[in-house]
Formats: C-alpha cells, structure tokens, sequence
C-alpha cells in the first residue's frame, strides 16, 4: 500500500512539474501573442523604422534576421555534416578522437558573447569584414556549429553497424558505403540538430551585436558587406536603450512576435524537410 | 588430414591479434574449391574472426592485426597489391543477423551491381530474377520486386541478403551462422539452399549447430580457443576425430 502511494504521488508530481513549465511557456507565448497583434500591421511589416524606431515598421530587421540566419545555416549546416561524417565514419576511433569530441561538446556550451568577441576579433577585424552580414553569419555559423556537429554524429552512429557491413561486404568503397547506405538514413537526425541551431542563430543577441547589428538603420543592405539591423537586436534597443521604452511598448510586443514567428517558421521548413526524408526511409 | 593440391582459399601460419589479445594461433588450413567447409567450436574459439579475415572484414575493426599468409587461388589476401574492393566482390559475405538496406528487393540484389558501375536496366532486371532464383526466393517475391525489403519474414530476409551477395558473382562465399537467429523451418530452406549453391560456389559455413555442421558441408574445421584442433571429411570429424577435444565436443561433453 505505502508504494502504490509514494507511486502516485511521485506520477502527480512529475505531472505537475510538466504542467507547471507547459503553463508557463504558454503564459509567456500567449502574452506576447495578445499583446503583440495589435502592433501587427502592414506597415509595421513593411515599412522602415522612423524615429529610432518608435514609429515606423521593423522591415529592414525581419530581413537581416532572415539573412543571417540563412547565411548562418548555409554555411554550418555542410561544414557541421562533413566533420560528423569525418568523425564518425573515417577517424581513428582513439584518444585525439575523443578529445576532440569533449571539445566540440565544450564548444556548444560556450556563452555566446564569446563568439560574438572571437567573431569581431576574426571576422571583423583580422579579415577586415568590416561590421556586415558575412561577419554575423560567419560568427553565427561558428556559435551553431558545434550543436549541428553533436547531433549529426549522433545520428550517424545510430545507423545499423550492420548496414555498413553489409555494403562493405559486396565490394563497395568506405565512400560509397557513407554515401548511399549511411547518409540517407542519418539525414532525417541531421535535421533535427540543425533545426536547434536555428532557433539559437534566429534568437541570440550578443553575437550579432559585436558583428553585424546596428542601432538604426532604416534601408536594406546592398551586399553581405552591409550592416543590417536584426530583431533580436532591436528588440534589445526598444527595451533598454530607447528614451522612452514605456511609450514603444507595443512596438517590443509586435518585434518580438515577429521574432518567434519568423523561428516557427523556419523551424517548420526543417521539419518537413526531415520528414519528407524520413519518409523516403521505410523501416 | 586433408590432401589438398589446389585449394581456393590457403592459410599458412595465420596469427591474430585484438590489440594485444591473440584470437587465432598458427592456423594452417586449407580450404577446397565448390565444397562447403563448416568451421565449428565453441563461442570465442575464433572461428568467426577466421572468417571474416578472407573478406577482410576484420579491416573495419580498430587495433586488429595478424601475421602469416591467407591466399585466395593463389594470391595473397592481405598483400600489398591487393584490392579490397575487388576482394570482397570475389569473396561475399552473409551475416548471422540479417540485414537487408532499408529499400526495395530489387534495390536490394541491384545494389551491389550498380555501384559496380551496371547500368543497363535490362542486365539489372535479369540479375534480379537470377539472383533471387540462385537464393530460391524468387517466386516468393516476384510480385513484391519493388516493395520494402523490411517487409519480407526473417527467413526470406536473410535469404535476399545471400541473394544480394550472388548479384556481384562471387567466387566464394562466407556464411556467418546464416541460420542462428531464425526458426526450424527457415533454417531448413537455407540449409537446403547451401546444398544447391555448393555446386557453383566455394562455401565456408560458421556455425554453432553441430547437426546443422554435419547435414551441410564436406568438410569440418574443429576450432578451440584459437587454435585448430582438428580439420577433416565431415563424416570423419563425426564418426572417427582423431583428437581427444574434438571428441568431446561433438559428443556435447563441453562448449
């Protein structure tokens, strides 16, 4: 009897936790969903901030952060891959393999203003980049990194050792091997990870700060050499930096909904991605 | 002990090494052309590591090595000159547990072919037929070319996998206890399947299963914690082993 109690008391408490951190995740969605739409306008997608950016549109933000992101993912996601293919499939399985593994892993926990000096120390200044959307990307790319590595080669090792042999076994290369009979049924976990980096790219402030992001600037950027204003950055502004934050209020609400849209919205292309690749795999 | 003048495959003085763990101690045999040779012992004795040294399998592990000669018609295995690639197209391979691509029977047989460069879809189509007829699967599957391999029973499972090793022509064939993870009836029709395929290939069989050992092969190799105990006619090995050990294991006093 006293078990079947302590059960059920520690079923309600693991409930409750669940509840409790669902409610809150939802009270904060929610908050900043009703708060948010009343912002939402036309103009406000379209249009250039004015008055450093208490009126106006956030426009020229939603597309930088649309740009990084895009030049973040194009540049980790087949770096990432190929050192998860290297890792996996082709290193020596030894002790250097394993220090560089504890590495990577150290690398992803890394606060992000740390990348964000690394990337004005390389990018923007030893090559010369200037502050411009290929620094932030480039640094972007780096912060995401180690997570895509991470994930991909979980991925990888959770591929049968068996599907390997039996390739191997009718006379196929390593090459081979990895490409037709390993990558297709790792991609879908491949996703997966890149999907978190994504969420992470869209979302951080401090690195994008040091490299890329400016203050106000109300047109678009002409080439990946340009300064472009980005929502996360913005929204840093309107909050903190603004002479009159009470007054731009609604203005935080609206980038910021934006802002999670924007990272629903690519969370979803990755996830039908993956599973339009999962499906392709039939167990 | 076995006179042999031309033997398909030749070990001479073959060590094997884990790291610093010995598996295999100067194993001297050799195996002959178009007959089934059944290596038989208890788990550990080596006998699967033996195995996979002719196709070279052992490669893939880390820290493994050995010393002495393997010879496949006369040319060395594990020579310099030697091409991996084109070894194992000469010497396939089929694992105790089964393990068909996640893809369809055809894609399956055809996989082995393509990467080899067949594109023709007329000589793949008759591959497939001839592949699965080889592994006595075809009429089974005829219908059902283009669905998912996952689908089919164990028994068929592994019987399109020896299917999908005869696509790429081998000379030999290594089975590695083929019939170890599936039912009564399965195993029957792969042990019958072995008895048609000895006639165009060289077969060397692991397996567990004394009887299995005793129904399918010519020839029984006795292994014992690394060592080769004992290598004659199977019906020798069964009725009249010479050795002591050997003996006592067929007769189930140990292992």
């Amino acid at each position: 009897m006293r078990s079947e109690l302590q059960g059920k008391i520690i079923v309600w408490s693991i409930r409750a936790t669940t509840y409790l951190i669902v409610g809150i995740v939802g009270y904060l969605l929610l908050d900043i969903i009703v708060k948010g739409i009343p912002t939402i306008s036309w103009e406000f997608l379209s249009g250039f901030p004015r008055r450093s950016g208490a009126e106006g549109g956030i426009y020229p933000a939603i597309i930088g952060t649309v740009y990084l992101v895009l030049g973040a993912i194009i540049m980790a996601f087949p770096l990432g891959m190929a050192s998860a293919i290297y890792l996996s499939e082709y290193a020596m399985q030894g002790r250097l393999n394993r220090y560089i593994r504890l590495a990577i892993i150290t690398l992803a926990g890394v606060p992000s203003i740390v990348f964000g000096l690394f990337g004005l120390g390389l990018f923007v200044l030893f090559f010369g980049f200037g502050a411009s959307i290929l620094a932030g990307s480039l640094t972007l790319a780096f912060m995401i990194l180690p997570t895509i590595i991470v994930s991909s080669e979980e991925a990888l090792q959770a591929v049968p050792m068996g599907l390997r042999e039996a390739s191997l076994a009718l006379g196929a290369t390593k090459w081979q091997t990895v490409y037709k009979s390993v990558l297709p049924y790792a991609l879908p976990g491949m996703f997966t990870g890149s999907i978190l980096g994504i969420g992470r790219a869209a979302g951080e402030t401090a690195p994008i700060l040091l490299t890329v992001a400016a203050f106000f600037l109300p047109r678009l950027p002409k080439s990946i050499f340009d300064q472009v204003m980005a929502l996360p950055y913005h929204l840093y502004v309107l909050a903190t930096q603004h002479p009159d934050t009470e007054k731009v209020l609604p203005m935080q609400y609206g980038t910021a909904l934006v802002l999670i849209f924007i990272v629903v919205f690519f969370n979803l292309t990755a996830i039908i991605l993956r599973n339009h690749f999962r499906k392709k795999i039939q167990w | 002990m076995v006179d042999f003048t031309n033997p398909k495959l030749l070990a001479e003085n073959i060590d094997f090494f884990y790291g610093k763990k010995q598996a295999l101690f100067d194993i001297n045999m050799a195996i002959p052309d178009k007959q089934v040779t059944a290596l038989i012992g208890p788990s550990g004795c080596g006998k699967s590591t033996f195995l996979r040294m002719f196709n070279r399998m052992n490669d893939i592990i880390v820290g493994t090595n050995h010393t002495g000669k393997l010879l496949l018609d006369g040319t060395e295995i594990y020579g310099p000159e030697t091409n991996v690639v084109q070894l194992r197209r000469d010497i396939g391979m089929v694992f105790q547990k089964s393990n068909p691509f996640p893809k369809s029977v055809y894609d399956n047989i055809t996989y082995g072919p393509t990467i080899h460069g067949q594109k023709d879809k007329e000589v793949l189509n008759s591959i497939v037929e001839e592949s699965l007829k080889g592994a006595a699967l075809w009429h089974e599957v005829k219908d059902r070319l283009h669905d998912n391999a996952m689908g089919l029973s164990g028994g068929q499972q592994q019987r399109l996998c020896i299917a999908r090793a005869l696509a790429v022509q081998p000379k030999v064939l290594l089975m590695d206890e083929p019939a170890s993870a599936l039912d009564p009836k399965s195993t029957a029709h792969i042990e019958e399947l072995i008895g048609e395929l000895r006639k165009d290939y060289t077969i060397v069989i692991v397996t567990h299963n004394m009887q299995q050992a005793s129904r399918v092969s010519d020839y029984t190799a006795f292994f014992y914690e690394g060592v080769l105990i004992e290598f004659g006619e199977t019906t020798q090995i069964f009725t009249n082993p010479e050795q002591k050990r050997t003996e006592d294991y067929i007769t189930g006093r140990f292992g």
